[in-house]
Formats: structure tokens, C-alpha cells, sequence
């Protein structure tokens, strides 16, 4: 029988780092940046975290962590080390404007072989024979759930049974969607990405718009493979264990058809159909890899159906992926 | 604006102008393509930035680095390519770039634009999307985005190259509002009936050089071109007699549906004879596209058949062939789309390479002739008067007009039968256009059936034999050139088979 109770929170687990990617990536592609190294962003971000929940954890060396430097130290290394990609690729792409699919792929491999290195340079420092870092102790508090979720049944599980970023997750993803549609920054911000000319026509400064698209973007971005580690996979950094989160998350972009509030839905989803294979009975290991198709199988799906309807709110914004010169005849 | 000058790369789009902007005027701004009209405005509007001079407002000395500083100032431009967001509703297109405080309030913007509306006579709904709007809707957007902002200087970029004479005169009207309101408004045209019929005084540029001004009252259509040609420009255009005239291209009930489905052509039929110019009139997007597209094999038709008749009488079906069988035949497609670059010439080739998209396929060895297609880029730019550094520029670095030149001259080089051609002068100064006026009446001499498609009706008048008028892609009517009545044509490229309009009166 399928078990949806059980399976509902996996589900969700599994696609937040998702939604963090989906947000992130949102917001840089309404601003006309197509930033195909959020993959790498996340690896970067998750990193950083590790890099720092490790030293903490060692510097307390058997006593117990303080909760809120076991969270903040973290996620501030989190942050910084997305926020330096995100300014990697605006200057990259805003400022020497080069091409920004050869860069966000070059940022993902960077990104990758980064996370990998530090992984295993990491692993070298501790000394174990496991090739895996293990931060048990910063993950349950990342992964600390209300205290009296386990008391309220169903309910509880489904609803409550989560550490503190799965929140955050959909609070930004809703925060993301209320600024993008209902703000004047948020107007300026799609004004960027649809028509950078008109934009500047208007006085909005394009460049000004993108760089802070762009490396919040990527902040957000970066936090998502944060909760991967520290909430998702409980603290054990192995290298190449995010997998292609990360590409699954810029589909989840098209999926949603830019829109953050349904990407809250849309990650869940993706995150169920990630996992599906693991609740249906009888799936072996031969089928497994056909299910993990699935999110990229809707995704194309969704792209049809949304070509051929040709609404025009449902396509991309119009300059992604083009560089803007405002001199350029 | 006091000695201003501006370069781009090689080329010195203006240099030391000197012009003087007054209060409550309505000022012309005349000059030929690439005279460096637009890039004038454009630095006083804040898109680009003098590269030498000074520019001062009520006597004081101004820097304008970005449009918001230029807003700042009171000025705002409407631009010949509309600067607009397609998938924003029109108020979001208005707000956008403001920075007032508090929160966005649409319900509140929404008001004062039907206040602006109200006030000079505008028929806007700020809910509408871009996208679902006609060309003279997004203007009207345009400019009440400026007068939203508290414009006090007006700037419009060729406000009239893309509306019916009908949507012509409600321009005007409202220009004139805004001037009683106490406004100043530029208008950039190379358009010498509309300057006289709007303008106060008139500003004349020649290769980036101010050439003079005059008040327009004083003085007269010829001089003007004078001045901006720099020497005598007989004005009239020639209508030699069709010679011989058999039919070429016979179309009968051709019918095409649009990608959404929707009918952009419906049971259009008529015949293009030989040694004749054809026009057709119509409210861009009425199917004109469609109709040459078809011709030349672009276009998948529903239904409908277009016969190709030979010298000996044979005749061919062109339905069916793709664009190089048509073209081998004779049919040659000068087709120039708002976006001249899009399907006509590779912006970032250069003027030999463009001519050799022509010809690449001629040449026997397996490396391409460069020679012939120089000679003949040569030959183009000095016959049509192209202004360029070099035939190895790239196209896209020429202004609009002198693009066109290069593709109108291609196009005729390759010696067709039939020539289509769409928009041919827009955005071309007369110079320039009465340059393809004689270009069209040579083919039309040597006998080639040339399809006009025209926007400026006075033109269609002059030079065509025949003007077939479509409506919402039906024909509405076909005309003879000869003694056709401008009003009568415009009502029935709003009507089918023209009749009352209650518009007319207003």
C-alpha cells in the first residue's frame, strides 16, 4: 500500500533544496540572466556550510554547540561563499558581458570541483576512513522540529515535522512572488529582464538591477544546498551526493513557469517524483534511474503544453540569456 | 545644446551642433537618414552621452548621464521603436521607473492616467496588455508615460511613419493641446507636409551638421529639401506610362492563416502585370506580410493559387516551391520588415558579405567570389549614395536609410522579373527615397512587375498604376492610381469597400 503519510514529508524534504534553487534562479532569470551555474552555486553553498559548521564543531571539541553560532556560523559562511559567485557571474556577465551560458556552465563545473575538493580536503583533516564528513551535531539543530509536532498524529508529520529551513524555504519563495508581482521594485526587476532598453529608457539603473538579481539569486540558491546537507542528508557531506539537484532545479523554473508561489507546489512535486520509486513496490534498481526522469519528463511536457497555448505571460523573459549595452546601435 | 558632438567608432553622427530649444513651441527637427537626428535627441533625452559640447536648460549649464536625470529635467522622449514592456498592462508600463514613495499603488496610477487622458483627448486603457495593442494605441501609451512623469519638453521620433493619415491627424491634435498647455514639443520627421502642417519653427541637420533654422511659416517645401540635401531635389515623382502591361503574377483566392489560426489573408485575388507598379495600402498587419511572404514562397498558404505566367504565355504555380526555385524563376523578394536586419541582411557581416548571400551558390570552385559581390557593393553604395566608411563595415553600425539603400540596391542587382517590395522607404529621408522612387521606375521600365507595399499614402498615390487596398486581409478595393482619392483611400483601409466612417469627422 502506497504509505502517503511517510511519503508526503520525504517528499517535501526532498524538494527544498529545489525550491531554494528555483527561488534563486527566479529572480536572476526575471532579470534577464539566465545563470546556468546555480548548480555549482549550491555545491558552493553547501561547502561553505560544512567548511564552517566543521571548524565550529571542532573548536568545541566535545562540548556542546551553542545553538545559534551552530546556525548562524553556518549559514553566514553559506551565504558569503554564494553571494562571492553571484558576484563572479554579474561581473562576468553584467559587466564584461560575456556569454552567459558559457559562464554558468563554467561556474558549475567550478562550483562541483570545488564542493568535491574541500570535501576531501576536509575528510583528509579528520582523519576517518569513511569518505564522509559527518556534522551530526550542527544538523540536529538545523533539523530541530517543533516539540509537539510528534503528538499531533497526521497532521503533525505532514505539516510540522521539519527544521527551520523548509519554512524559510516557502517564506521567501512567497516573499520572492509578492515582491516580484505586486512591488515597484519587483516591476522594475521583470522591466529588466523583458526589455533592458525600455528599462533604461524608464531611468531604472539595468546593471544595478541584475547585480543584485543576480547574487541574491544565488544566496538563495546557495541555501538550498545548505539544507541539503545539514537537514536533508543529516549532516554528511559525500562528495557528488547532491547529484542534479541543481539542474532539476533550473527545470523546476520552467516548470513553474517563473513564478515562485507555485514553485512551492511545483518543488514538492519534483521532490515526490525524485523519491517515487522508492514507495512503489517491486521498483528495483534498474528502474530507479527511469523514475528519477520523471520531474525532467513534466518539465518537457509543461514546455509543450505552454508553446502551444503561446500565452504570452508564460514564456520566458524576453531578454533572458542577452547581454545589455545600452550604446550598442 | 551648444557644439555637441558625438561619435560612434568611426563614424561622427554629430558634430558641433548648436540648437536652440524655446518654451511653448513646436519645433521640426528635419533631416535625411543618418543626418543624426536621433542621436541629437538621444542626448538630450539621456540615452547617450555627448561626447563633446555643453547642453543647458533656462540658461543653465545641465549634465543629462541617464533618461531619469533627463526626466528630471523635464524631458522625455518618445521614441521611434517603442521603449515598452509587451507583456506589462499599460499602467505598469507608465509607473515603470518611478521612484515614489510608498507602496505600488495601480488603482491610484490607473486614475491619474485617465486624468492625463482626459485632459488632451487620449483613448487609453491602462489595464490593456502591450501586446494586444495596434501601433497607434503603444504610441498614445508613449506619450502619456512622458506627460505622466510632468514632461515639459516633448520629444517624438518619426511619431507618424507607422499610423494612418486618419490616426495622423489625431496626433496632431493633440500635439497642438499640449502646446496651448504650455508645452514644448521636438518632432523628428523628414516628412516636409507635416512639418508644415504641425510645426512652429524648423531645425534643419545635414551629415551631422546644424544647417539652419527658419520659422515655418516662411518658408516652403522646396527649400526646406534644399537645405537638407544640400543642393536642388526635383520633388515630384515620375509616373511613366505602364509599357505594355501583361499579366505576370496572377492570385486568386489566396488564403492564409496566421500561426495562431487566426485568417491573416482571406479569398485575396489580382494580377501583377509586367512593366507596371502595383501598390498595395493597408493598416500595417492586415495581411500585407502574409501576401508577399506568399509570393515568394516564405508563407504556408491554406488556399488559394498563385500562377506565375513566363514571356511565352506559360504559366507556372509557384505554391508548392521553396524560396530558391521561386527565385530562380525570377521572383525577387526585397522585403524590408520593421526589423530591416531581421530577414534581409546579416547585421554583423559586412556590405561585401551581404551581397554575397546573393550569389554564394554561383560560383563553380569550392571557395566563394569575393570579387563580383565587391564590385557590385561598390557599385551599390556609390549609385545609391550609401553613407559608409567602407564596403567592409558592418551593416548593422549604418543608420536605418542607408541599410535599406544596401538591400533595395542587392535586390534589384540580381535583375528580377518580379520585384516585391514591402516598406521600401520607411524611415528613408526623401533624398534617399525619391532615390528608390527612381530605382522601382527603372525595373518599371524594364518591364518587371514591381509590388509596392506602402505606408505613406501620398506616395502610394504618385507612384503606383494600380493600388489594391487590403482590410483586415481582404481586399477592400483596387484602385487606379491615376486620380485616386487619398480620404477615400484611407477609409477603406479601415472599412472594407471604404463607405461612411463616423471617424471621418473627427
Amino acid at each position: 500500500m502506497f504509505d502517503l503519510v511517510a511519503f508526503i514529508p520525504r517528499a517535501i524534504i526532498q524538494g527544498m533544496p529545489l525550491l531554494f534553487g528555483c527561488t534563486g534562479e527566479t529572480i536572476s532569470e526575471k532579470a534577464g540572466s539566465l545563470n546556468l551555474g546555480i548548480p555549482g552555486v549550491m555545491y558552493v553553498g553547501a561547502m561553505c556550510g560544512v567548511i564552517g559548521a566543521f571548524f565550529y564543531e571542532r573548536s568545541c571539541a566535545g562540548e556542546p554547540l551553542n545553538a545559534f553560532l551552530a546556525i548562524m556560523i553556518p549559514f553566514m559562511s553559506c551565504l558569503i561563499g554564494s553571494l562571492l559567485m553571484g558576484l563572479l557571474f554579474s561581473v562576468l556577465t553584467v559587466t564584461l558581458r560575456a556569454n552567459q551560458n558559457v559562464v554558468g556552465l563554467a561556474m558549475t563545473t567550478f562550483g562541483v570541483g570545488f564542493g568535491n575538493f574541500f570535501g576531501g580536503s576536509l575528510m583528509k583533516l579528520t582523519g576517518s576512513s569513511v569518505p564522509s564528513i559527518a556534522l551530526s551535531k550542527t544538523s540536529i539543530i538545523f533539523s530541530k522540529s517543533l516539540p509537539f509536532a510528534k503528538d499531533l498524529g497526521w497532521f503533525g508529520k505532514i505539516f510540522l515535522s521539519y527544521g527551520f529551513m523548509t519554512y524559510l524555504a516557502i517564506i521567501i519563495a512567497i516573499i520572492t512572488a509578492y515582491v516580484l508581482k505586486r512591488t515597484r521594485v519587483g516591476l522594475h526587476l521583470r522591466a529588466v529582464g523583458e526589455n533592458p532598453a525600455t528599462a533604461d529608457a524608464a531611468g531604472i539603473d539595468v546593471n544595478k538591477y541584475k547585480y543584485f538579481a543576480i547574487c541574491i539569486g544565488c544566496m538563495i540558491a546557495g541555501l538550498g544546498g545548505l539544507f541539503y546537507v545539514m537537514d536533508y542528508a543529516s549532516g554528511v557531506w559525500s562528495n557528488d551526493a547532491f547529484g542534479d539537484r541543481g539542474w532539476l532545479a533550473i527545470a523546476l523554473v520552467i516548470f513553474t513557469l517563473w513564478k515562485p508561489n507555485i514553485a512551492i507546489f511545483g518543488s514538492i512535486l519534483f521532490g515526490g517524483l525524485y523519491i517515487m520509486h522508492l514507495f512503489i513496490p517491486g521498483a528495483g534498481m534498474a528502474v530507479k534511474e527511469l523514475y528519477k526522469m520523471l520531474p525532467y519528463v513534466v518539465t518537457i511536457l509543461v514546455l509543450i503544453i505552454t508553446s502551444m497555448r503561446r500565452k504570452r505571460e508564460h514564456q520566458p523573459p524576453e531578454s533572458l540569456g542577452l547581454p545589455y549595452f545600452r550604446e550598442d546601435r | 545644446m551648444r557644439n555637441i558632438t558625438k561619435v560612434f567608432g568611426d563614424i561622427v553622427a554629430n558634430d558641433s551642433v548648436t540648437l536652440d530649444i524655446y518654451r511653448g513651441e513646436i519645433l521640426s527637427l528635419l533631416g535625411e537618414n543618418g543626418s543624426g537626428k536621433t542621436t541629437l535627441m538621444n542626448m538630450l533625452s539621456g540615452i547617450y552621452f555627448p561626447d563633446g559640447g555643453e547642453i543647458l536648460i533656462n540658461g543653465e549649464p545641465v549634465m543629462i548621464s541617464s533618461p531619469r536625470e533627463a526626466f528630471d529635467h523635464g524631458i522625455g522622449m518618445i521614441h521611434q521603436h517603442f521603449k515598452l514592456v509587451d507583456v506589462f498592462t499599460a499602467a505598469e508600463n507608465i509607473v515603470l521607473g518611478l521612484e515614489e514613495k510608498g507602496k505600488l499603488d495601480m488603482d491610484k496610477a490607473e486614475k491619474k492616467i485617465r486624468d492625463i487622458c482626459e485632459m488632451y483627448g487620449f483613448d487609453v486603457d491602462p489595464k490593456q496588455k502591450i501586446y494586444n495593442m495596434s501601433v497607434s494605441q503603444k504610441q498614445t501609451v508613449e506619450i502619456v508615460k512622458v506627460l505622466y512623469r510632468g514632461a515639459e519638453i516633448l520629444i517624438l521620433d518619426e511619431p507618424t511613419a507607422v499610423l494612418t493619415p486618419q490616426e495622423t491627424d489625431k496626433l496632431f491634435a493633440v500635439l497642438r493641446n499640449m502646446k496651448e498647455d504650455g508645452k514644448t514639443v521636438v518632432i523628428i520627421t523628414h516628412k516636409l507636409h507635416e512639418v508644415l502642417a504641425i510645426s512652429d519653427r524648423v531645425a534643419v541637420l545635414r551629415k551631422g551638421k546644424f544647417v539652419g533654422d527658419m520659422i515655418t511659416a516662411e518658408t516652403n517645401e522646396q527649400e526646406m529639401t534644399n537645405m537638407m540635401v544640400g543642393r536642388q531635389v526635383e520633388l515630384n515623382i515620375d509616373r511613366p506610362d505602364p509599357v505594355d502591361p501583361k499579366p505576370r503574377v496572377v492570385v486568386e483566392h489566396l488564403t492564409v492563416k496566421g500561426p495562431d489560426g487566426v485568417m491573416k489573408l482571406e479569398d485575396v485575388s489580382f494580377t501583377a502585370n509586367t512593366g507596371e507598379i502595383l501598390g498595395i495600402a493597408g493598416i500595417s498587419g492586415c495581411g500585407q506580410k502574409e501576401l508577399l511572404e506568399s509570393i515568394a514562397g516564405l508563407q504556408r498558404v491554406e488556399r488559394g493559387t498563385i500562377q506565375y505566367i513566363h514571356d511565352d504565355g506559360k504559366s507556372e504555380g509557384l505554391i508548392g516551391k521553396d524560396p530558391l526555385q521561386i527565385a530562380e524563376i525570377g521572383v525577387s523578394l526585397s522585403f524590408v520588415p520593421e526589423d530591416r536586419l531581421g530577414m534581409g541582411l546579416v547585421g554583423s557581416m559586412d556590405l561585401t558579405d551581404n551581397m554575397m548571400l546573393r550569389s554564394f551558390r554561383r560560383g563553380r570552385s569550392m571557395f566563394t567570389d569575393r570579387k563580383t559581390p565587391k564590385a557590385l557593393a561598390e557599385k551599390v553604395v556609390d549609385e545609391l549614395e550609401v553613407n559608409t566608411p567602407s564596403v567592409s563595415t558592418e551593416v548593422r553600425k549604418l543608420s536605418g536609410g542607408n541599410v535599406q539603400k544596401v538591400l533595395v540596391g542587392r535586390e534589384i542587382a540580381s535583375a528580377p522579373t518580379v520585384l516585391l517590395s514591402a516598406y521600401a522607404v520607411r524611415g528613408l529621408d526623401i533624398n534617399s527615397s525619391y532615390t528608390i522612387y527612381d530605382l522601382l521606375n527603372q525595373q518599371k521600365a524594364k518591364g518587371v512587375a514591381v509590388i509596392y507595399v506602402g505606408e505613406d499614402l501620398d506616395v502610394l498615390l504618385e507612384l503606383c498604376d494600380r493600388i489594391l487596398v487590403l482590410c483586415g486581409g481582404k481586399v477592400s478595393g483596387l484602385l487606379d492610381g491615376r486620380g485616386a482619392d487619398k480620404r477615400e483611400v484611407g477609409m477603406m483601409m479601415t472599412k472594407l469597400g471604404g463607405g461612411t466612417n463616423n471617424e471621418q469627422t473627427s
